[in-house]
């Protein structure tokens, strides 16, 4: 398989802080990659040196071939890049903004428009509207638009469901598997571990440094623990306490559920029990299988 | 690089704010510096204090109301009552006739009156003396003109380029002059900051677009409309203003132009080292506005400066565009009078776009 992105060692260091420490992994050509993590692990930085947006201090990057220090004209001309914050002009309209980015790109809406047809159509109705008065999951969408009005090879979108509604976030993660149908290499960052489950492989990023890289069935299967589901009524206090047992290996509130991993060895019943006598008599427990939050939760509890 | 400029206008014309600082500014200003910041002073109240009473006090004191300088306000009946109208404030200037005034006058051609003014504001007093002065030195001339006693000489003081003495030829030229350069260099830096404050120019750079498009996708939008802006004060001081036109208009007009794209090649330097709108304003308020107005000899002759300040003033575009423009409007110069500054401005020019260029960042920091 041909490989659309390869990231050597890839360091990049601001004062005090380390933002980006010796990253390596590569990207297959038409996958949807994610990289996962919270803010400040990083992800901003990667995507701006893969966009030739910064030069790193250490290590090497090549986005379709193409070095992103040595060649950044040609990664400009071919990549998608959609920041993280809303970054099209907001006293312009829907379609003035699409006229501007596809003359930018020296092509025009015409040539280009069935790569965005299916996100386009959606805003189409109020191609008149200043982009300022969209909301946030139009705005996404005519990110989106222009992102791709020049049939980049690759597309980065950095934090793209950050802010916007659950229902949008639904729509937007099917727009971008319609698109890799087309072939095209998605790179995507966020902060949600759920859409973690929507990528053909992930990367879990903290604090600089990759903690993993794979499928997320890889991911959950790789769970080395028995994962317990225990409901309460007085779920926070109960983490609380959990916390402090020594039998207990991570415990993490999800919803309305406590996700609990014991040290080998630990009896749930024994714990449980105890737990009940604290003034928790509505305990439920069950054995639950993991999800890819849960991995993570792992992963980072970890380092 | 069309859609560039396309767009350019289009955010232009959007944003009122944007037109306001462009249009309304500048012609408030030469609407303002041209009907009430004059520094020609009409109707100025005086007070006398006249010892005399006779014929010739009278007289003079007649010649000095009728004239459009000075109104005559009260007699004051004691030295001590000098003080007194000067602290009301309306009265400015007092003239004391010697007793006898008259008498003395005719018998030993030379009489005695004293003129004092307020001098609180010193510029406003000398110019009331020499008001005075004038109108005095006029009287007695008509009134020797036929005593062969009364012979003298006689200066007839004549003031070329600007007879009448119009503070307004001196304003129009220094309004344009700050004006251009504070529109033109502030409006680009502030554009080209916001794209960086919004995030837009991240997206620009991510693109095959080239520095030298974006910044003359800017200049240009920049360059129409400040061009626009000076034949509108143009034309106002034509019209209102009655500035005399004669001038080489082409030159002029190139001139300007010239200027102009020096200003908006210092904006465009001014945004490179800005990183927000706020810090490119300020920069462009504080580092060129007071500069300019303070020594680009707009306002204060630049020969009574300090040395220093002197060859800080040699850096200012806007003190030599000064001198172009005044010598084509007010002398009828033409290119080989002003070719010196003009080579100045255009190596500025030169200077400053080399400059943003260089420094234009094609990456983020």
């Amino acid at each position: 398989m041909s490989k659309s992105v390869i990231i050597q060692n890839l360091s990049k260091i601001y004062p005090g802080v380390k933002a980006l420490d010796g990253i390596s992994c590569t990207v297959n050509k038409g996958e949807i990659f994610g990289f996962i993590g919270p803010d400040g692990a990083g992800k901003t930085t990667l995507f701006r040196i893969l966009t030739s947006l910064l030069i790193p201090d250490e290590g090497t990057a090549t986005v379709d071939g193409d070095d992103v220090v040595k060649d950044y004209k040609s990664i400009r001309a071919k990549v998608g890049y959609m920041p993280g914050k809303f970054s099209l002009y907001q006293d312009l309209s829907v379609e003035e903004n699409l006229k501007f980015f596809a003359g930018v790109f020296k092509t025009t809406i015409a040539e280009n428009y069935h790569l965005i047809e299916g996100i386009y159509k959606q805003i189409e109705p109020f191609k008149h509207r200043l982009a300022g008065n969209l909301s946030g999951g139009m705005k996404q969408k005519l990110a989106l638009s222009c992102a791709l009005i020049h049939k980049p090879t690759v597309l980065f979108l950095d934090e793209p469901t950050t802010g916007v509604d659950a229902v949008s976030r639904k729509e937007f993660w099917e727009m971008l598997h319609q698109l890799k149908s087309t072939g095209l290499t998605i790179i995507v960052s966020t902060p949600y571990m759920d859409e973690a489950a929507l990528c053909d492989r992930v990367a879990l990023l903290q604090n600089g440094k990759i903690l993993s890289i794979a499928s997320p069935e890889e991911i959950v299967a790789g769970f080395p623990h028995k994962l317990y589901g225990i409901k309460s009524e007085k779920l926070y206090p109960l983490n609380e306490l959990l916390k402090l047992e020594k039998q207990v290996h991570s415990t993490y509130l999800f919803g309305d559920s406590i996700h609990l991993v014991l040290q080998q060895n630990a009896s749930i019943d024994i714990l449980m029990e105890k737990i009940k006598t604290k003034n928790f008599d509505d305990l439920e427990w069950e054995i639950i299988s993991p999800d890819i939050e849960d991995c993570f939760m792992e992963l980072m509890h970890k380092t | 690089m069309k859609e560039f400029i396309i767009k350019e206008f289009k955010q232009i014309f959007r944003d009122y704010r944007t037109m306001t600082i462009l249009f309304g500014i500048p012609i408030a200003q030469v609407l303002l510096f041209g009907f009430a910041l004059t520094m020609d002073l009409k109707n100025v109240h005086f007070a006398v204090l006249d010892l005399a009473k006779d014929e010739h006090s009278r007289k003079i004191i007649d010649k000095m109301d009728a004239s459009d300088y000075f109104i005559f306000d009260r007699y004051l009946s004691s030295f001590d009552e000098i003080e007194t109208v000067f602290k009301e404030g309306i009265v400015k200037e007092v003239i004391v006739f010697e007793p006898n005034f008259s008498q003395i006058l005719t018998k030993e051609n030379s009489a005695q009156l004293q003129i004092i003014a307020d001098a609180s504001d010193p510029n406003v007093a000398n110019i009331l003396v020499n008001y005075t002065q004038a109108i005095i030195t006029n009287y007695q001339q008509n009134l020797f003109a036929d005593n062969p006693l009364g012979k003298m000489v006689r200066p007839e003081p004549m003031f070329k380029y600007n007879p009448a003495l119009k503070s307004v030829y001196m304003f129009v030229p220094g309004i344009i002059t700050v004006i251009l350069l504070l529109v033109s260099a502030m409006m680009t830096s502030i554009s080209i900051a916001r794209e960086k404050e919004l995030g837009t120019m991240e997206v620009l750079l991510v693109s095959p677009i080239k520095p030298i498009q974006i910044i003359v996708g800017k200049v240009i939008p920049y360059m129409v409309l400040s061009f626009l802006n000076f034949v509108i004060i143009l034309l106002l001081s034509f019209l209102v203003f009655d500035m005399p036109s004669s001038g080489n208009m082409p030159l002029l007009l190139a001139e300007t132009f010239l200027y102009i794209f020096m200003s908006l090649a210092l904006g465009i330097f001014i945004s490179t080292v800005s990183s927000s709108q706020q810090t490119a304003m300020m920069l462009s308020m504080f580092a060129l506005l007071l500069p300019t107005i303070l020594l680009s000899g707009f306002i204060f002759p630049i020969k009574n400066m300090p040395d220093i300040l002197i060859w800080i003033s040699h850096i200012m575009p806007s003190k030599w565009f000064i001198i172009i423009i005044k010598g084509i409007m007010l002398k009828g110069a033409g290119l080989m009078d002003v070719w010196f500054e003009t080579l100045i401005i255009l190596a500025q020019t030169i200077f400053f776009i080399i400059l943003s260029i260089k420094k234009f960042k094609i990456r983020l920091t």
